[in-house]
């Protein structure tokens, strides 16, 4: 009965999801209208773009957190990346292009969380695209006034002396944060502890696993 | 301006691409570190090349920012704000 009174429902009882073919926003359809003028007169061309796609969407939390983990392991190289962010990602070969990075380093007494309340700027050519929670207003507005009830909403409940410093990432440089070094992970190596390091850790959003 | 200096965001509300928080200005804080020359945004939004300015990190407590509404005082947050929206704490 193609029309009967359950017609909403798909043969399998759930509720049919609708298709994601809305009309293009004003900004796809510049986007387009861009691209392809690009490539009709020769700037670029399509196997560019999809490379640099392509290059982009490679980058994930997994880079970042071999950044954290050899922080952890080499004290030589958390100094570097301390006073240099993007220098010490570069050091270990990562392609970050023209990302201007700081690292901020949780301890027992202080805990960094990243946030951009002007818009959604996030280390991507570190750590990948960011989680579209990142870019909600919600999460913009209310980590600079109330930022222990957003990390307790994340699972995140700080000791009761512990600091917390808010990075509000208005400009031209982008933050990550080391996560403090788990306990009971003496003489892991960075490959193994690499394996503990979330991408919310390195938000400020989380802490790395518990081995 | 040398390094723990003490500054507050200028109280201004000029037209345009902003880089400078509304929620920060008019409140004072104390320079984290001194980055750039970056080119400056507001007129980099326009299609210009910005005038090099120097940037810096200015960390607040969240009591100066927020008041007695403040979820833990002695909390902190840093911003980065161009130089020419900076002036002394101290100014009239």
């Amino acid at each position: 009965m193609p029309h009967d009174q359950h017609d909403h429902l798909s043969p399998s009882g759930h509720p049919y999801r609708p298709d994601n073919d809305e009309p293009l926003s004003y900004w796809q359809t510049m986007e387009i209208a861009v691209r392809e003028l690009l490539i009709e007169k020769g700037v670029s061309t399509a196997a560019e773009i999809n490379a640099q796609i392509d290059a982009m969407d490679a980058r994930s939390p997994a880079d970042g957190a071999l950044v954290v983990a050899r922080a952890w392991t080499d004290a030589d190289f958390r100094k570097r990346l301390l006073a240099n962010g993007s220098d010490a990602c570069r050091e270990m070969g990562f392609d970050i292009g023209a990302l201007q990075l700081i690292a901020v380093e949780n301890t027992r007494d202080v805990h960094n969380v990243i946030v951009c309340t002007l818009c959604s700027c996030y280390p991507r050519n570190l750590l990948g695209l960011a989680p579209d929670w990142y870019k909600s207003r919600a999460y913009r507005s209310r980590t600079v006034k109330e930022p222990r009830k957003v990390l307790s909403e994340f699972g995140v409940n700080l000791a009761n002396g512990v600091q917390v410093r808010v990075h509000d990432s208005t400009a031209d440089m982008r933050y990550v944060v080391i996560p403090a070094r788990p306990d009971g992970t003496d003489g892991w190596s960075p490959e193994q502890l690499a394996a503990l390091v979330t991408r919310d850790s390195m938000i400020g959003t989380g802490l790395a696993k518990a081995p | 301006m040398t390094d723990l200096q003490h500054v507050r965001i200028k109280q201004m509300m000029p037209p345009g691409h902003i880089r400078t928080p509304a929620y920060l200005r008019g409140k004072t804080g104390w320079i984290e570190r001194k980055l750039g020359p970056f080119g400056n945004p507001e007129q980099q939004a326009y299609g210009l090349k910005g005038d090099p300015l120097v940037l810096y990190r200015v960390r607040f407590t969240m009591a100066e920012i927020w008041g007695d509404t403040a979820e833990r005082p002695e909390d902190t947050l840093d911003a980065e704000i161009f130089e020419h929206w900076l002036e002394p704490a101290n100014a009239p």
